[in-house]
């Protein structure tokens, strides 16, 4: 391709945790391949309604600090969700950009993702098409076991992110959002609740614990008080899914997310909730998390409460 | 043969063969992984059997526990369904760059080390699983005497390729990763590829494995 027909950002600056994401690779688990995936699947949806793409377009993921890009090309609009701070970079000037909001980029121009706030994850996209590869049927970035595009490795400086395909036909859209926070973890009491003396099943829901720096896609480490267990701190090694609490041999309780090891040998006290997944980890480090107990029937109509608060938002873009 | 189908969360079930780790709950935990693997049912979106467990995610916006938990219930599985299996022939080489623990396994089971080596590499391995990273195989079953626990304080770094032991295991590291088996040592052979899509896996549940004692000459012959 020649140069001048290319459409493109080049990285200035990679960011944090810069990767592809989409809503992940499905029934790997039993060769320990996880999911993946857009770690906040609201964020993750809401960003390909606005810029009118297909539901499982690839996004461009960022933890903390986002990616500086200057692009090349014919004009293309771009939009970011989550609760992220931003500059745009034109020749007019330098102007600082909303999210939820899709602004117009013309070759030259520059997006300067500062930072996300209070918050850890923000997504970024285009109005088209990343040329990405697929590996079972995902482009989403695993750096742990280096699966997907940029050979399974997080973005770096200088590193070009091509466009394939730009949605001429596409008009200026925006969403009043301003995320959603919650009070409370809400989770269901695991398949080892019982290896848990009663005093540290009272503590694990009366009291808080902290998420500690030691959390990234794969899991969230918390400090907090110490559970106790009173039958044994390993079980045989078994299935893990997104969102289990086990609880470590010192004690401590630590989340598996969407990039966790498939299978695991610490005892499970409790699974967060489906529907409190993506403000689950949207929480900083430092932070201070309660765990609430909710039965599965509650869980499985919560659930579907989100998805429908979901799809309202998606209604109310315009 | 499942004893007791539970909730793991809001977005899985957990079936329960039993309690002990042995071949044959192992064989009925993989019959019905392959059994409804091969259904492929609409809203399924995860099966993680283990040695004892099976667990099945699916997609809340599909299934809800209880509508899933009857169909699942309800699958007959024939007696004579037979598991593919194969024997697997995997070099290692137990030199002393790569028999990181062998000092820690001498002193632990109180035997020298090419007492150790004789035990390990003469017998067959049953593969039960494999996951927690992409393609690493959970193998069994070591002797009684060559059994002890894992390392007190896990290594950060385990290297690519290291094999080890722990309890009545033997696994293969298919990636650098945090780990606290004891190591014996390691293979050339890549464990996983991610460019075989539709076998990324070297060993999959059910197979054999035979380890073959290779020389750092050999190797590096391999490797290269």
């Amino acid at each position: 391709m020649k140069s001048k027909d290319r459409n493109y950002f080049k990285i200035l600056r990679a960011g944090i945790n810069t990767t592809y994401q989409d809503l992940g690779r499905n029934n790997l688990y039993h060769i320990g391949i996880p999911f993946s995936g857009a770690m906040d699947k609201r964020n993750f949806q809401l960003l390909n309604s606005l810029l009118q793409n297909d539901y499982n377009s690839p996004v461009i993921e960022f933890a903390y600090q986002g990616p500086h890009l200057k692009y090349f090309g014919k004009d293309i609009f771009f939009c970011i969700s989550g609760n992220v701070s931003f500059k745009i970079i034109t020749k007019e000037g330098v102007i600082d950009g909303n999210s939820y909001q899709c602004y117009l980029l013309k070759n030259g121009d520059e997006v300067d993702i500062r930072s996300t706030n209070k918050s850890v994850y923000g997504y970024f996209s285009i109005n088209g098409t990343f040329g990405v590869d697929y590996y079972w049927g995902s482009c989403s970035i695993n750096t742990q076991a280096q699966i997907g595009p940029n050979n399974g490795n997080k973005f770096s400086k200088n590193l070009e992110i091509e466009i394939i395909d730009i949605n001429n036909s596409f008009n200026k859209r925006k969403l009043d959002y301003f995320g959603s926070t919650i009070e409370n973890i809400r989770v269901i009491k695991g398949t080892n609740y019982d290896y848990f003396s009663e005093s540290s099943q009272n503590k694990f829901f009366k009291e808080s614990f902290k998420i500690t720096k030691l959390s990234d896609r794969m899991g969230m480490r918390l400090e907090g008080p110490k559970i106790e267990n009173i039958v044994d701190p390993n079980i045989k090694s078994e299935g893990l899914v997104k969102g289990v609490i086990q609880i470590t041999s010192a004690g401590d309780p630590i989340i598996m997310l969407s990039d966790h090891g498939t299978i695991g040998g610490y005892p499970k006290i409790a699974t967060v909730i489906s529907a409190d997944y993506d403000r689950l980890v949207q929480l900083t480090p430092g932070s201070n998390i309660k765990f609430k107990d909710v039965n599965l029937e509650d869980a499985e109509t919560l659930y579907k409460l989100y998805q429908m608060e979901t799809n309202n938002l998606i209604s109310q873009i315009k | 043969m499942i004893k007791n189908i539970l909730n793991l969360g809001d977005a899985a079930l957990y079936c329960d063969f039993g309690s002990d780790v042995n071949q044959e709950i192992n064989s009925n935990v993989i019959k019905y992984f392959y059994h409804i693997k091969k259904l492929n049912l609409k809203g399924i979106t995860n099966l993680t059997p283990s040695y004892n467990k099976l667990i099945i995610s699916y997609d809340l916006n599909i299934h809800s526990f209880l509508s899933l938990k009857k169909k699942i219930e309800n699958i007959e599985i024939k007696e004579n369904n037979k598991l593919e299996k194969n024997l697997i022939d995997i070099p290692v080489c137990c030199d002393n760059d790569f028999a990181l623990d062998i000092k820690r396994v001498e002193n632990k089971l109180k035997l020298k080390s090419e007492i150790i080596l004789e035990k390990f590499f003469s017998k067959n391995y049953f593969c039960y699983m494999t996951g927690f990273v992409a393609g690493m195989p959970f193998l069994g079953d070591l002797d009684q005497e060559m059994r002890l626990k894992r390392l007190e304080t896990p290594r950060v770094k385990v290297p690519k390729g290291s094999v080890g032991i722990t309890e009545q295991f033997c696994n293969i590291y298919s990636f650098e990763t945090p780990g606290g088996w004891n190591i014996l040592g390691n293979t050339p052979q890549n464990i996983f590829d991610s460019s075989n899509q539709s076998n990324p896996n070297l060993v999959n549940p059910g197979d054999t494995i035979k380890f073959y004692r290779i020389t750092l000459d050999q190797y590096n012959e391999i490797k290269r």
